[in-house]
């Protein structure tokens, strides 16, 4: 059995997750240290007292990509593009940052004096129309190594139709550029839209060497611990890929630590029988919802991570949908409560950190409640109940005319219908009914309001995991090593030459299957998924119609698509003529499964359920003392009716009245409404 | 007295109903324009009044008030017997202008929905069509003088009757229209949205109950005028005025002014445009409720933590607007009202409260949909072919930075599409899509630049046409700042240079292969003393050849 540790840098905590070489798993929580999130890593690899020199792999997320773009910390980078078409990263897709409000602002990822223009045009079908000025490019290397750009990209018009000019001008500045650090635009995703694509070769380029100092420098640190593996780091793909490699594409690894939640979500729902989820993770500041079906989740290639910064590359469909536990409550001047948008984010935080917040959140909402415990919060060195309860009084229960736990018990009210409402748009957009899944709820502060959230939606189940609270580090320690690749092609469906299609999807296999054999893991299985993006002419929004294999007949494909269209729209278009805009493959390779099972220690399991306690918790229907529970010393097969609450190291657990939480066989807990 | 906090609940729970309307409507829809540009919206709305209710909050801007007009209209032909009467499951079909609407393309359904019996309140939407007839495909022509040159004008008659597509109707629609047979997707679409509300609202009055949902109702139409007005209280009592100016009308080549007058007293904002120009010969005639719906969309660019409702539009009046050609009568031809007039009276609404209110209104956006459409034969692919270029432009200065570059029409919120979809789409080359230097009113805070592209013609022939704006005067800048830079559109035939006599807006030019058209789209006015600029942004600017 190979020892795998799995570390992931959040916002504020750096969570590790350990399979031990007796087969348990171990976990730690450490702050996150931001100057140098390596710190971190090495203080959470002391705390779980792991022995460097026994350790097989390190999968690692990181959100020092992520962070760089949204602080627009990045590393000085130069653009070489198409003449007349400079100013395509800065104009974008003529849009605002909100529909109404005329304001807003926006920092391109290169400044306009660090974009050069050199002669050279392909048309859409890829044919040649002016030769690239090899001179032009020559002199706008120079310029822009002159003016100490450490990162370059190449993108040019057309370049997914035929990247020969961006091969070439990169040829060119690999003579005289000083590093690898070159991003051409067709190499992350070879697909149409100008301004998406530059983007995401932009973003790659100018993270490329803050994420491939990063890694150095973590390898060298834990080399200097006696580490002699590889460090696997996440994308936001799901899947891990070599650090030799990941700054290539460092691109890909925005994004990675919701990803990895999912990931764990997907894992954890495929051994306990559960294939159809939707995650549910609330954090201080925002919420993530994905979806899972069929026990995988779905990948976009869509994703822009804040106003007009696509990031076009294969990532797991994560959506934000805004409230988390520190979102602030306020009663408008029309006299009616509000929740959100503004967040009192992590600093100052909710009241109850104690550290100077002094508007109403979430958090403290469900301080007031007694759903989390003030105890806890006090000996962390939080404000006292009393002292977050005069300012419910004053801000929200003397406006509205009611007390304080009246107007704690609306604020979460209102939170919970808000974020069903959000969860439920993300779902149908997906083409899917809620009620169809079980709510798998992770985040510190999911399993408190996953009940709540269930009853909203209909949705008949509520899973929460052993560890919901380091849910991404498992992430790490259960992911694949995955490749996609994306080729746009336009081909009408009824002339599309299969021959060609075939050799595209075998091209790519091959690929995939290289990069695999080039990474320094062993892996148990490879599976490819085949699909292809398509739409009907006059349409500008594609599906995607998974294949089974990678040599489908022209029927298979109209099938597919009808199929797929049909579940998405409810509409069916006879007679329209269709046709397929990208051919994708990803090919995944498997590592050996883990046995979660083990993340609550079985030696710490009683035969029966104790309460260690009682708890006074308002409810909606009025205030009970509750009995709470230890989560760690629940035996497997617990059965608890609600109303309870089930405490953890990580997070809480409502079990709201009519209500009943189960163990399962691997450890999860079931909560589910009756008996 | 119901409660506040149930009213918030019961807030959001109408919004979710016409946030699933909007996503199921777009989700659906065939046409681009709906499907990915959003150009729709759909609400709920009063039994006896049809006043707006609730209205999805990703629906196009221009729609805040139009639907209340509509669904007003149909009620009021419903009870003096010159529409026929609803039953359970029929949708109204209308796209008349003058019974609440904007141009033709802009299509309303209505379908009432009953509790007990009775009709509870009123579900529809608008969306805009690709084509709804008329002399050219589109329906944006620059130079018609009646409606009827337009396309099909549909008074409001039932298109589904209890449940059932009327097929004759139908067909009757499809036998006026361009590319008819992509449109069922479109219809399906359009009523499937409002089956979704019907579904949605249905669950909401079984949880809270018909009577407590109903006082909810009213109580959030008052709140929302509380709030509203306790909004425009912070505008200094007094009178604001503005002028707000639209090149010419694509027919007779002189300028028509919105001439406004703003009054503030407690509580009460006044909107008088009295002293506009009168009705236009060509097709830059708005119609009331555009009118009405630009005055609304406006404010609540101001304030837009006000809650769209009915109460909302309660404290402003609008004024003046009879016998001018913001409230034009049939058959007034009316295509440019959605996409231009109204983002002129958004410009003279601006203009005048910023005076007041400095440090929430911006100076003049760009204020153009930038609409050129090129129409002709691809000989390569032995079709014929419609483009359209929607742009966007620089965007005011205002009390806390510049403008933003490139952005959407003040109605809209659409994406454009990308110039690698275009050439693939279409026979054309662009040689420059590019920041417009030194379009930005200058002041404290610059206005946002504009975009110039160039395009050519590559194969056969078409004919380029075009409807835009502030080619005679700039967006306006504010509080001391400069107009920004005025739309220019160029063409190239045969190597000369063509410039068109109303400069925004021309139908129908000839183009060959290898012609030219080049448009360099407004900057957005300047706020502030440009003597008043920190000397570093001044330096970044020519560093970064923004000026």
């Amino acid at each position: 059995m190979s020892v795998i540790v799995g570390i992931d840098v959040g916002g504020t905590f750096t969570d590790l997750a350990m399979v031990a070489p007796d087969g348990r798993l171990r976990i730690a929580k450490t702050p996150t240290t931001v100057e140098n999130q390596a710190f971190g890593v090495l203080a959470a690899l002391e705390a779980a007292e792991v022995a460097l020199g026994e350790v097989d792999l390190i999968v690692h997320g990181t959100t020092t990509t992520t962070n760089a773009v949204l602080e627009r910390k990045l590393s000085k980078t130069g653009l070489i593009t198409t003449q007349g078409f400079r100013d395509v990263l800065e104009l974008g897709r003529r849009t605002r940052p909100q529909a109404y409000g005329m304001k807003g602002e926006f920092r391109p990822i290169i400044p306009r004096d660090l974009r050069l223009e050199v002669p050279e045009r392909m048309d859409a079908a890829g044919t040649v129309l002016m030769p690239l000025d090899e001179n032009a490019v020559r002199a706008a290397v120079a310029d822009l190594l002159g003016a100490g750009c450490e990162a370059l990209v190449i993108h040019f018009l057309h370049a997914y139709a035929n990247p020969v000019h961006e091969l070439r001008a990169a040829e060119i500045a690999a003579e005289t550029w000083p590093n690898a650090f070159i991003t051409v635009g067709h190499g992350l995703l070879s697909e149409t839209r100008e301004f998406e694509r530059g983007v995401t070769a932009a973003v790659n380029a100018s993270v490329q060497p803050l994420l491939d100092r990063y890694v150095a420098r973590l390898r060298a640190e834990l080399a200097g611990r006696g580490y002699s593996g590889d460090v696997l780091v996440m994308n936001g793909n799901g899947g891990m890929v070599s650090s030799s490699l990941v700054s290539r594409e460092a691109a890909k690894t925005v994004m990675s630590g919701p990803a990895s939640g999912v990931m764990a979500a997907a894992y954890t729902g495929r051994v306990s029988g559960h294939a159809n989820l939707i995650t549910y993770d609330m954090g201080g500041t925002s919420t993530d919802v994905a979806l899972i079906r069929d026990g995988v989740a779905p990948v976009s290639n869509e994703i822009e991570i804040e106003y007009a910064m696509p990031i076009h590359v294969p990532m797991v469909d994560v959506r934000t949908v805004g409230a988390g536990g520190g979102s602030i409550a306020r009663v408008t001047v029309a006299g009616l409560l509000e929740v959100g948008p503004e967040s009192a984010g992590a600093d100052p935080g909710p009241i109850c950190y104690g550290r100077g917040g002094m508007q109403p959140t979430i958090s403290d909402a469900n301080l007031l409640l007694g759903r989390l415990d003030p105890e806890k919060l006090a000996v962390r060195g939080g404000v006292s109940r009393e002292a977050v309860a005069e300012v419910f009084q004053r801000e929200l229960g003397d406006p509205l005319g009611v007390d304080a736990e009246t107007a704690a018990e609306a604020v979460v009210r209102l939170a919970n219908a808000k974020m069903a409402g959000a969860i439920r748009m993300v779902s149908l957009s997906m083409g899917a009914d809620p009620r169809d899944f079980a709510l798998f709820a992770f985040g510190g502060a999911g399993p408190l309001h996953a009940v709540a959230l269930a009853r909203e939606l209909g949705v008949p189940r509520v899973l929460v995991p052993a560890r919901p609270g380091i849910t991404n580090a498992l992430g790490c320690v259960v992911a694949d090593l995955r490749h996609d690749y994306v080729r746009t092609v336009n081909w009408p469906l009824e002339t599309v030459e299969l021959d060609a299609l075939h050799a595209l999807f075998a091209e790519q296999a091959a690929t995939g299957a290289a990069a695999l054999a080039a990474e320094s893991v062993d892996i148990r299985d490879m599976r490819q998924a085949f699909s292809v993006d398509m739409q009907f002419v006059g349409q500008s929004h594609v599906v995607r119609v998974g294949l089974a294999d990678g040599r489908p007949s022209r029927e298979a494909l109209r099938d597919g698509f009808d199929a797929v269209y049909w579940e998405r729209f409810r509409v069916a278009l006879d007679g329209i003529e269709a046709r397929v805009v990208n051919v994708n493959c990803s090919v995944v390779g498997e590592l050996a499964p883990v046995d979660i099972l083990a993340l609550i220690d079985p030696v710490g399991r009683l035969p029966e359920a104790r309460a260690q306690g009682k708890r006074r918790v308002v409810f909606e229907s009025g205030a009970v003392e509750v009995p709470v529970y230890w989560r760690d010393e629940l035996p497997l097969d617990c059965v608890i009716a609600g109303p309870a609450v089930i405490e953890q190291m990580d997070t809480t657990i409502l079990v709201e009245p009519g209500w009943q939480a189960r163990g399962d066989a691997v450890g999860n807990l079931i909560l589910e409404a009756g008996t | 007295m119901i409660d506040p906090i149930t009213l918030s609940v019961i807030q959001a729970g109408l919004a979710q109903v016409c946030d699933e309307m909007d996503l199921a409507f777009s989700r659906a829809a065939f046409s681009p324009v709906i499907a990915e540009a959003n150009d729709r919206s759909d609400g709920i709305y009063g039994a006896e009044d049809g006043s707006l209710i609730a209205q999805g909050a990703g629906g196009l801007p221009v729609f805040v008030g139009t639907m209340q007009a509509s669904t007003a209209h149909l009620i009021r032909r419903i009870a003096s017997g010159e529409t026929p009467a609803p039953k359970p499951g029929d949708i109204y079909i209308v796209n008349d202008p003058y019974l609440g609407g904007t141009h033709l393309m802009d299509v309303r359904f209505a379908r009432p929905f009953y509790r007990g019996g009775e009709i509870f309140c009123w579900l529809s939407n608008t969306g805009h069509w690709p084509d709804t007839g008329g002399s050219v495909p589109g329906g944006f022509s620059a130079s018609a003088t009646a409606v009827e040159q337009e396309g099909l004008r549909l008074p409001p008659v039932r298109l589904f009757k209890e449940g059932a597509l009327d097929e004759e109707i139908y067909a009757i629609i499809c036998s006026n229209i361009r590319v008819a047979d992509q449109r069922i997707g479109d219809v399906k679409a359009q009523a499937a949205a409002l089956d979704v509300g019907a579904a949605r609202l249905e669950a909401l009055l079984d949880r809270y109950g018909d009577d407590v949902v109903r006082e909810a109702i009213d109580a959030l139409r008052e709140r929302a005028e509380t709030q509203m007005r306790a909004s425009i209280d912070e505008i200094a009592d007094g009178t604001y005025a503005s002028i707000a100016w639209i090149d010419s009308d694509g027919v007779v080549n002189e300028p028509l002014a919105i001439r406004l007058k703003v009054t503030k007293t407690r509580g009460h904002l006044r909107f008088d445009f009295g002293e506009s120009s009168p009705p236009c010969q060509g097709p830059m005639n708005s119609v009331r409720a555009t009118t009405l719906s630009s005055v609304y969309l406006a404010m609540r660019h101001i304030f837009p933590e006000v809650p769209i409702s009915a109460g909302a539009f309660e404290p402003l009046e609008v004024t003046g607007i009879a016998g001018t050609f913001l409230d034009a009568e049939y058959p007034r031809p009316v295509s440019g009202c959605a996409a231009e007039v109204s983002q002129r009276i958004a410009e003279a609404v601006f203009a005048a409260v910023v005076q007041a209110l400095p440090g929430r209104v911006t100076a003049a956006p760009a204020g153009t949909s930038g609409n050129f459409a090129l129409g002709g034969h691809d000989p390569a692919r032995g079709r014929d072919f419609v483009m359209y270029q929607l742009s966007g432009g620089g965007y005011g200065g205002n009390a806390d930075h510049d403008g933003l570059a490139n952005g959407c029409s003040t109605i809209g919120i659409s994406k454009a599409p990308p110039i690698e979809i275009m050439e693939q789409n279409f026979p054309v080359l662009y040689h420059r899509y590019a920041l417009r230097e030194g379009s930005g009113g200058a002041g404290k805070h610059r206005g946002g630049l504009g975009l110039d592209y160039e395009v050519e013609l590559l194969r056969g022939e078409a004919r380029a046409s075009f409807v835009m704006d502030h080619g005679r005067f700039g967006p306006q800048g504010a509080l001391g700042g400069e107009d920004g830079a005025v739309n220019e559109v160029e063409v190239w035939q045969g190597g000369v240079r063509h410039v068109p006599e109303h400069l925004s807006k021309a139908q129908d030019i000839p183009l060959t292969a290898g012609d030219r058209v080049r448009v360099k789209t407004p900057g957005g006015g300047g706020y502030g003393d440009p003597a008043d600029r920190d000397p570093a942004l001044v330096a970044e600017d020519k560093r970064l050849g923004r000026v």
